[in-house]
């Protein structure tokens, strides 16, 4: 009962984290989506939102603010400067390289990365910044069934559950809204979206602003796991193989690829680690992407790519 | 006046497709390897030699290597760091000796440690090797699906050169110092030694590689690259295409990933060839211009140069700037370089050089 109640719990643990790189491969897709890029700077503009809001949030809190206000306008704040980076990327990167292929486009983003990495920090300052919006302290369940119950982080929880709703607006406001309509007919041609007239540029401001908006919110769990600092940049790369397991078009693939990068290297570190030196946890989403990408390229969820001449 | 091809008439096909057809480039070319060999070694300061040639030559290598895979066969890579370090750590193997106990097959294999220079070309077979293997996804996916598999390579060798400590010959910390560079003999040492040691691998590596893309090789990338299927059906063999560019290129990022360590750092750890690397070189791809050797090059010392040189200026104007805020203003700058090449000039530095030469040869009098 011992082996399985630890198993349970490095099961619950490793769901929970992977919802967590759910929420920034969510971002991912919502791009690639709608226009076809490969956002590399996902990661940035987590950074990059963790800061504009933690740094006026602080500062707020220090002036003598009450704290739900200083939560508020912290968040009101961060929301406006993603706005205002999605509408410079959308005008000064993107724009001018529409209908480039998509590796140039990549490899502008990850320009953006670049610049948003630099400018946030020159901005906004470089150290590590702690955040506290939701509770950090442990659950323990089930203690009558399990010696010593099972460690559940509360934090992962509220990450889930923040997950949850956000998959369920996104899904209504693609379902059911004009722009969320508009914004599926972009991605399925653009040419054709623009002949019955979606203006193509409003369309990829307002993902790319949906994208910086999933971006701060994952920047509030994130950060209140890690502190707002440097290395939540490189969410993005572990996001890259929740994105090729899930599949790059789906919604649900971020979230169930997600789940699996996060349960799989928990449960690898754990039961596979000892066994061939520790620290598995690095490299073992990548290696899992690998087998993926040879057995079915688009993912699971993802759609079949046809290739033409 | 000075560039113009009047009167060099080419007579057969093989003069045509020379490596360099016009004489005015040939003359260049020497010129600047007598200067690179003969005089700069006797007026440079020895901070100039180690601290800027030394680094722009080795990353040079790595940037042709990687332009091979990335600008002429078009499968993008984010691993280069990954092979470097395999460069590094096999040429640090074989220079203290391989012993590699098999018990499972009852055997063992065991070299005796060789001299630095067949250890750094066993160091790029080997590099060549892991890149082959790596390479096998590309037959099957391409673009940013393939990137994830190098960055698989990335992440992997990290971990690899971490934790398995017989790659390090179990030092406690994990740091590795290279043993005396010993050239049949001549012990290279000195600045102006190291300096020409790497402009001699360099030069043939630089020549190499200028020669395979004009060859039928190259040609058989570029073609992979423009468009794969297309390619396929006019007969040539993505699987024997795409495996020879992930070979070569692997081979000669395995040799900067050599000589960095040897030449350059001396005593390294697995965090000189983290994604930060694999990323610079990239970016020295793409500065420079897909596609090109002398771009390569060019990427290289632009990406070396210009944290130097923002460090510079700042302080010979007399300007306070922190180091930090630096470090975030190469970050942008690069940044927004990238940015803007890809916009405006997508073929890089490369390009820009080609086209001063179309107003070179026009000049004083253009039409």
């Amino acid at each position: 009962m011992v082996a399985f109640g630890q198993f349970a719990e490095v099961l619950i643990g490793g769901l929970l984290a992977g919802v967590l790189y759910s929420l920034v491969a969510l971002g991912f897709v919502l791009i690639f989506k709608a226009s076809g890029v490969f956002n590399f700077a996902q990661g940035a503009m987590v950074l990059l939102a963790g800061l504009a809001l933690v740094r006026p949030l602080d500062y707020m809190v220090a002036q003598g603010f009450p704290v739900w206000a200083a939560i508020v306008l912290g968040l009101a704040f961060a929301a406006v400067v993603m706005a205002a980076s999605a509408w410079l990327i959308e005008r000064f990167v993107l724009g001018p390289l529409v209908n480039q292929d998509g590796l140039t486009l990549f490899m502008s983003t990850i320009g953006a990365t670049f610049i948003i990495e630099g400018g946030a920090q020159m901005i906004f300052g470089s150290d590590v910044y702690p955040l506290r919006l939701f509770p950090t302290d442990a659950w323990f369940l089930f203690e009558n069934q399990f010696p010593g119950g099972i460690l559940v982080n509360k934090l992962d929880v509220w990450g889930g559950l923040i997950a949850g709703i956000l998959v369920a607006g996104l899904a209504v406001f693609f379902q059911k809204t004009k722009t969320g309509r508009a914004l599926r007919a972009v991605a399925d041609d653009h040419a054709a979206a623009q002949s019955v007239g979606i203006p193509i540029s409003w369309i990829w401001f307002v993902v790319w602003l949906v994208a910086g908006l999933v971006a701060l919110v994952a920047a509030t769990v994130w950060g209140t796991k890690l502190g707002v600092q440097f290395s939540i940049t490189f969410l993005a790369l572990k996001a890259l193989p929740v994105l090729i397991i899930g599949g790059f078009t789906s919604v649900p693939g971020a979230i169930v690829g997600g789940l699996i990068v996060g349960a799989g290297e928990k449960v690898a570190e754990v039961y596979l680690g000892p066994l061939i030196g520790g620290g598995i946890e690095y490299w073992f989403a990548y290696v899992l992407a690998l087998i993926v990408l040879l057995g079915r390229p688009q993912g699971l969820f993802g759609e079949r790519i046809i290739e033409r001449i | 006046m000075l560039y113009r091809e009047a009167g060099q008439f080419k007579s057969s096909y093989s003069a045509d497709m020379a490596m360099f057809p016009i004489r005015q480039d040939r003359i260049a070319l020497a010129l600047l390897l007598v200067v690179a060999f003969f005089i700069v070694p006797f007026v440079a300061s020895d901070y100039f030699l180690r601290a800027i040639l030394v680094p722009f030559l080795i990353l040079s290598l790595g940037a042709i290597g990687l332009n091979i895979l990335v600008g002429y066969c078009g499968q993008i890579s984010l691993g280069a760091g990954a092979f470097m370090a395999i460069g590094a750590y096999s040429t640090y193997k074989f220079t203290t000796g391989v012993h590699l106990p098999l018990d499972w097959f009852g055997t063992e294999i065991s070299i005796p440690p060789l001299a630095v220079l067949p250890s750094i070309l066993l160091g790029g077979f080997m590099a060549a090797i892991v890149g082959i293997l790596f390479g096998i996804p590309s037959l099957r996916i391409k673009g940013l699906y393939l990137a994830v598999a190098t960055l698989a390579a990335q992440f992997f060798f990290d971990w690899v050169f971490i934790r398995v400590k017989w790659f390090s010959n179990y030092t406690p910390s994990g740091s590795v110092a290279a043993p005396e560079l010993n050239f049949f003999g001549l012990v290279v040492h000195s600045s102006i030694e190291r300096y020409l040691l790497c402009l001699a691998f360099v030069t043939v590596f630089a020549f190499i590689a200028k020669n395979l893309v004009r060859g039928s090789l190259g040609r058989q990338w570029m073609a992979i690259r423009d468009m794969d299927i297309a390619a396929e059906l006019m007969g040539i063999r993505p699987f024997y295409a795409k495996l020879t560019a992930f070979a070569v290129s692997s081979f000669m990022i395995g040799i900067s990933g050599a000589l960095w360590a040897f030449v350059y750092l001396g005593a390294w750890e697995p965090l000189a060839f983290d994604i930060n690397r694999s990323f610079q070189l990239l970016f020295m791809v793409i500065i420079g211009g897909l596609g090109s050797i002398l771009g390569s090059f060019l990427g290289a010392a632009f990406i070396l140069i210009l944290p130097i040189f923002l460090d510079q200026v700042p302080h010979a104007l007399g300007i306070p700037i922190s180091v930090e805020t630096i470090s975030h203003l190469v970050f942008i700058i690069q940044g927004s370089l990238i940015c803007y090449l890809l916009i405006v000039e997508p073929h890089g530095f490369a390009r820009l050089w080609a086209i001063a030469k179309e107003k070179l040869r026009l000049w004083p009098y253009p039409y």
